[in-house]
């Protein structure tokens, strides 16, 4: 490894970086690769998965359409089973709302479950600067906490390492070494993390989809500690973002069916936790307490507007499994929580402000095959291409702005255009022969790599 | 049958070639190919980089050229016959040009759906079209032809459906086809893509051509000479001995 230097400002050159680390590249491909194969074969199976995809499309967009309704009749009903709901405007409203918690219930140990919308608002920085104890329980999540990384895919986080690497760092944990082979790697995160939920105060989980009709959360896992954290803790939190609304159990129903099999290629999860409020007299288990923290994060900002269509994500992650950009690059060449097709159309609308996220659109041959696998039919591809169209004149250089005005000059006029055919005819057979060509603008770009035409 | 031909900018400026190859295979089939005089680009780089106001400039002088009959528009290239089929309507929604923009639209196809249409379709459906037509028993050569690796550009496969017309014309030309490995992922070319990050664009040609190889086959071909310029570009940089045609040259030299 080389000594860490400063995460590079553009896509571009955090790709550049990526494109050295071999071995992570070819633990993307394999990861990538083999949820891929396995979705195809899931979907496959399924005699009616075009049908499922229209509903669940549909199921998304009407959930958008009435979302204030849906989120007051899920937050009655979840109130009226004695859940708590909070609703946080932006990151530092979530992580105040949960510090508070936090402290009043006394969990000096945090159990967490997997949640995109924690490592949206960083939590685990202000819960330890607060002096708690934040343990991630998610395999892969703990894998990239020992690794001080932030995940670098939306369903498995630790994709881009391989099983050696896992074992140096759970051998570093464990201050003994641990084998690298996966059972034994499983085995001692298995006991490392039993304590944790012993020790836990508080569990803190994600929420894959909230349902209105009940007051609900539903929250699916393989490994089962999304329960352990949900129920064996005093107090449990549950943070989701706005939009992980649908209506009943009907369309739940649906978007459960296509979930699992879009991520992983299963039919179903092997945990599929329903939570209706917290525990109640005669229970034998689950929390005292359950909070549910809702964040908005820029997410109303979109609804409405052209690329309302991107909250109609589930988080299956298939978009980055398809995506021939992400498979060279990984998911940290983004620096965005979120990475691949859906992370390069979300994170500009979540950081408005963020110059840097409005890079991502480019992050795309848009070759639409993101759109193709989409289980909800987001049109991730047109998307990105008008956040291009929204953002290329404010953004892009002057030089860029004056270089397409100055063609579509020349290519708007037969003779111009013209003109440039005869000088391409004559001047190519002369540049290949050159030996030498100034490095500058797109010629030296193309020619990195590839010969002229 | 009198059609209207657009060989594509990029075949005007590198591959003219390709052009006369297309219209040489158009007339051998009983159809009248009239080139579109005037014509230069269907706008495509400039709306994929977000200049929608630049690319209408570009587009308006094409679409001009193409005029206003109901003569199917048979083009060169399967993301230029994307770009006019699909996003012209869009591009020129709310202007003087929309309705002459749909027109054209409704009657734009790429060159190897047509040839395999009969015309009697501007707009054939479907057909992701994988099924290779392996000809000899070896699998490799078939009436001493050697095997053709088809190279499915992302336009033409996913919008268009000709990753099934592309195979058709060559079969009907007596080729063999065969398809690489994740032949449906993309070479890396993009139009700006390429230039803007071009790494990525190399890293993603290098697996490309790295499954190109492993079929043992020589010859490629696509029906996006866009594509085919990227690709050789990096095989000669790396010294491939693979050989890159569009598909009208294959077509016509075959025929």
């Amino acid at each position: 490894m080389s000594a860490p230097t400063a995460t590079p400002v553009s896509f571009s050159g955090r790709a550049g970086r990526a494109l050295g680390d071999e071995r992570m590249r070819a633990a993307i491909a394999r990861g990538t690769g083999l949820m891929l194969q396995r979705r195809h074969e899931a979907i496959a199976a399924l005699a009616n998965a075009d049908e499922l995809r229209d509903a669940a499309a549909a199921i998304r967009a009407e959930a958008l359409r009435r979302l204030p309704e849906l989120l007051e009749q899920w937050s009655d009903n979840l109130t009226a089973r004695g859940g708590q709901v909070h609703w946080a405007g932006d990151a530092d409203e979530a992580t105040a709302i949960i510090a508070g918690i936090v402290n009043r219930r006394g969990g000096r140990v945090i159990a967490k479950g997997k949640s995109m919308i924690s490592e949206e608002i960083h939590l685990n920085a202000v819960l330890e600067h607060a002096g708690a104890e934040v343990i991630e329980t998610d395999l892969g999540e703990f894998i990239q906490q020992l690794a001080g990384e932030p995940p670098s895919h939306i369903v498995a986080p630790a994709m881009h390492k391989d099983r050696f690497e896992v074992a140096d760092l759970l051998s570093a944990d464990r201050g003994a070494p641990v084998s690298p082979e996966i059972d034994a790697e499983a085995a001692y995160a298995r006991r490392r993390l039993r304590q944790a939920f012993l020790d836990a105060g508080v569990g803190i989980t994600g929420v894959n989809f909230a349902v209105a009709a009940t007051g609900s959360v539903c929250l699916v896992e393989n490994e089962g500690n999304g329960r352990m954290c949900s129920s064996l803790p005093p107090t449990h939190i549950a943070l989701m973002g706005l939009e992980r609304i649908v209506a009943d159990f009907a369309d739940l129903d649906v978007m459960l069916n296509l979930l699992a099999r879009s991520a992983t290629g299963q039919a179903i999860t092997v945990y599929t936790n329903v939570i209706t409020g917290p525990r109640r007299p005669g229970e034998i288990d689950g929390p005292e307490e359950l909070h549910v923290v809702v964040l908005d994060g820029g997410r109303s900002a979109a609804l409405g507007t052209e690329f309302s269509p991107a909250l109609h994500c589930i988080r299956c992650g298939a978009c980055l499994n398809v995506c021939p950009v992400y498979r060279q690059v990984g998911g940290h060449a983004y620096d965005s929580v979120y990475s691949g097709p859906i992370g390069a159309v979300l994170t500009p609308l979540l950081k408005p402000d963020d110059p840097a996220a409005r890079d991502l659109p480019e992050a795309s041959s848009l070759c639409g095959a993101c759109t193709e696998i989409c289980p909800v039919r987001i049109p991730l591809h047109d998307l990105l291409l008008q956040l291009r169209h929204r953002d290329a004149r404010g953004d892009a250089s002057a030089l860029r702005r004056a270089g397409f005005w100055l063609w579509s000059q020349a290519w708007s006029r037969r003779w111009t255009f013209g003109a440039m055919v005869l000088g391409a005819r004559l001047a190519l057979p002369l540049l290949r022969r050159l030996r030498w060509l100034p490095d500058i603008g797109w010629l030296g770009a193309w020619r990195r790599g590839r010969e002229l035409p | 049958m009198a059609v209207r031909f657009f060989a594509s900018c990029l075949v005007e400026l590198l591959r003219p070639d390709v052009a006369a190859a297309a219209q040489r295979v158009l007339r051998r089939a009983g159809h009248d190919p009239r080139p579109v005089a005037g014509a230069t680009c269907c706008g495509q780089p400039a709306y994929n980089a977000g200049y929608g106001a630049e690319a209408r400039r570009v587009a308006r002088r094409t679409l001009r050229a193409l005029g206003d009959d109901d003569r199917p528009c048979v083009v060169a290239s399967g993301s230029c016959a994307t770009m006019i089929a699909h996003h012209w309507p869009e591009l020129f929604e709310g202007t003087r040009e929309e309705t002459a923009a749909r027109r054209a639209a409704g009657r734009t196809v790429e060159l190897t759906a047509f040839m395999t249409t009969g015309g009697s379709d501007a707009a054939p459906g479907g057909g992701t079209g994988h099924d290779d037509h392996a000809g000899g028993p070896d699998g490799s050569r078939a009436g001493g032809r050697a095997a053709v690796i088809v190279h499915d550009s992302c336009h033409a496969l996913r919008e268009l459906g000709a990753g099934a017309t592309v195979r058709r014309a060559l079969a009907d030309a007596g080729h063999p086809t065969r398809s690489a490995e994740g032949a449906e992922r993309c070479c890396g070319f993009g139009g700006s893509f390429s230039v803007k990050l071009p790494a990525v664009s190399v890293a993603m040609a290098d697996e490309k051509l790295d499954s190109f190889v492993a079929t043992g086959c020589e010859q490629v071909t696509s029906c996006d000479l866009s594509c085919l310029l990227h690709l050789q570009g990096r095989a000669r940089r790396r010294g491939l001995g693979l050989r890159f045609d569009h598909v009208a040259t294959l077509l016509d030299r075959e025929t």
